[in-house]
């Protein structure tokens, strides 16, 4: 991300800690772990719908349901709306809840400090990581889903919750959208785990409580009394990407989700700054 | 107490550094002197404030009060340009377990902008080379021996070429063999110029191979200096193994010494007493050590045994400090 700009005297060398968190973060089973189960779930909802002989009617079970048996381009939205209350935010918890306290509880925390990795480029760098996770999850699902569903229902132009029809290569395009748009919804958790992760050196503690952050944020959510409340959550906009599948595209609901987690990212951001900047490192 | 070094010349140098945990004073007020090119022993029981005195030379921890300098720089504020000069080992070492050895000491290393990536996989190479690493290399980690991971955590100091070294407890754990081959390469170090400051709780392995050292106990330093500096205010002692121990005290007694008898389960008894400040031996004083064994034998005594024993730093701690090693708050 934004190491190169602290990397003032060797860009090139500010950078290589960024490529070696990102190969450290997939080159670990857990990692690989997650994605798996990830993709498992269009795999799980597409193979149940294929074997059970009845039909969906509309309206019953998650949104698009009712369609997967007519268009296999469906299983990747289905799955994401099924994944994305509590699945993604598991995953999201784990590799943002370790970021810190996962080196620390490794004790790797004071060598990368005193190689010296700079502990504003540290926090950087870790928050890079995380983020790329979120992408490269959400991708994960979207692409299983577009495979799964390709062989095991027919695949054809795609009709909108507008009525409007679109082809299958931009319906293509619509996935990875809904993938991104996802993806950045998720950041403003990645920053909240950060700086979970910045108080702790045990990882679990972090990871469990990232978790509960984003459950407890989707139960104020839903409650009526705090409709004041519910524009300020970071998870208000989690299930917004109807836009994306409307036509034309509305991106309005892309751009107000994207400056909300912006404003989280920075606040958890600076909260995470705060904490680890001036922080004894005892671990 | 006094640094055989010029204040300009010194690798190390804090004042009143202190740090505080609650109510607890983990390093009390002190003022260390670490000499370049220096084997700089840091010595104390257990639980005496090394550990928490490196990590705020190394920048991880903030003091509560007092200063510490780190190649003539102020830490934490210089850590940028001071810790790429500085290999560390802190605490014992700590890697990923599911990367290699090697991948271990490239992730560390691409974590330093100064070092470059281009010599990363030879730099990584020859630091294991130099620890006898080299046919573990492409191992995991979580797989090495205890014996490996200290090594693997020494090779991680040696990536760059260093100024300083500061290895905490780099023997923890090791086997006598690894003992041998850690002090082994602290020498080496030292001869290629490179301070190197060594905790240790286990004094006799430090004594071997430093030049200087300081004593911590309970959170303060109680001794500092050159390490004859240190033994100078000891004592020597003659001891003698016989089966005739009253003869042999009556002989030491002659001499003017103060003989003590201990009585081993074997048949020979030990006969010890000081001797008097090798000050006044060395200016003509009145025992000659060398005319003590002729007349043991003169008067008959069965000599089976019979050392002068040479005034340790062990000594000097105990005397310094009142407990023995291994005592932990």
């Amino acid at each position: 991300m934004s190491s190169a700009e602290t990397a003032t005297r060797r860009p090139s060398a500010g950078l290589a800690l960024l490529g070696s968190e990102l190969s450290v973060l997939f080159r670990r089973r857990r990692t690989w772990a997650m994605l798996a189960a990830v993709a498992l779930i269009p795999i799980l909802l597409a193979v149940a719908l294929r074997l059970s002989s009845g039909t969906v009617e509309p309206g019953e079970g998650p949104p698009f349901l009712d369609r997967v048996t007519q268009n296999g381009l469906f299983v990747g939205f289905t799955a994401m709306v099924v994944a994305i209350p509590l699945f993604l935010p598991l995953t999201i918890g784990v590799v943002a809840g370790d970021t810190i306290a996962g080196e620390a509880s490794l004790g790797t925390l004071r060598y990368l400090l005193v190689s010296p990795a700079g502990r504003i480029r540290l926090l950087l760098v870790k928050y890079a990581g995380a983020a790329a996770f979120c992408f490269v999850a959400t991708l994960t699902l979207i692409v299983a889903g577009a495979v799964i569903g390709a062989s095991l229902f027919p695949i054809g132009p795609v009709t909108l919750l507008s009525g409007d029809v679109i082809s299958v290569p931009e319906s293509a395009g619509r996935s990875v959208l809904v993938a991104c748009y996802v993806s950045v919804s998720l950041l403003g958790l990645c920053a909240i785990g950060l700086f979970i992760s910045t108080l702790t050196s045990v990882p679990v503690g972090a990871m469990a409580a990232t978790v509960v952050v984003s459950v407890i944020s989707q139960i104020l959510g839903v409650l009526p009394q705090l409709s004041w409340l519910h524009p300020w959550l970071f998870t208000h906009y989690w299930l917004g990407f109807a836009g994306l599948l409307s036509q034309p595209l509305d991106a309005s609901t892309f751009a107000d989700n994207a400056l909300l987690q912006g404003g989280y990212i920075l606040v958890f951001g600076a909260l995470a700054y705060g904490r680890f900047a001036s922080k004894d490192i005892l671990s | 107490m006094t640094p055989d070094a010029a204040d300009g010349d010194l690798a190390i140098e804090s004042r009143a550094l202190t740090k505080v945990f609650g109510s607890q004073r983990a390093v009390d007020g002190i003022d260390l002197a670490v000499p370049r090119g220096s084997v700089f022993g840091f010595l104390g029981p257990n639980g005496t404030g090394k550990t928490t005195s490196i990590r705020m030379m190394l920048g991880l921890v903030r003091a509560t009060s007092g200063d510490v300098r780190v190649l003539g720089e102020p830490m934490p504020d210089r850590l940028r340009d001071v810790l790429p000069r500085v290999g560390a080992l802190v605490e014992g070492p700590a890697f990923y377990p599911f990367l290699s050895g090697e991948a271990n000491l490239r992730r560390f290393d691409s974590a330093d902008r100064h070092a470059s990536p281009a010599t990363r996989r030879a730099r990584v190479a020859s630091a294991l080379e130099r620890v006898g690493l080299s046919a573990a290399a492409s191992k995991k980690a979580g797989a090495y021996s205890l014996g490996m991971k200290q090594r693997l955590g020494i090779a991680n100091a040696l990536l760059q070429p260093r100024e300083l070294l500061v290895l905490d407890e780099p023997t923890n754990g090791l086997d006598p063999q690894g003992t041998r081959e850690v002090r082994h390469l602290v020498r080496s170090f030292a001869a290629e110029g490179t301070t190197v400051f060594v905790s240790s709780h286990l004094l006799a392995e430090v004594e071997q191979i430093c030049t200087h050292a300081a004593i911590m106990s309970a959170g303060a330093l109680v001794a500092q200096g050159s390490l004859a500096e240190l033994r100078g205010a000891g004592q020597s002692s003659v001891r003698v193994s016989t089966p005739d121990p009253g003869a042999a005290a009556a002989v030491l007694v002659r001499f003017g010494l103060t003989p003590a008898l201990s009585e081993p389960a074997s048949a020979s008894a030990e006969v010890s007493a000081l001797l008097p400040d090798r000050a006044a031996t060395d200016t003509g004083g009145r025992i000659d050590i060398d005319d003590i064994l002729p007349a043991l034998v003169r008067a008959g005594v069965r000599v089976r045994g019979f050392v002068v024993e040479e005034p340790s730093l062990e000594d000097r701690f105990v005397a310094l400090t009142g407990e023995g090693f291994d005592v932990v708050r």
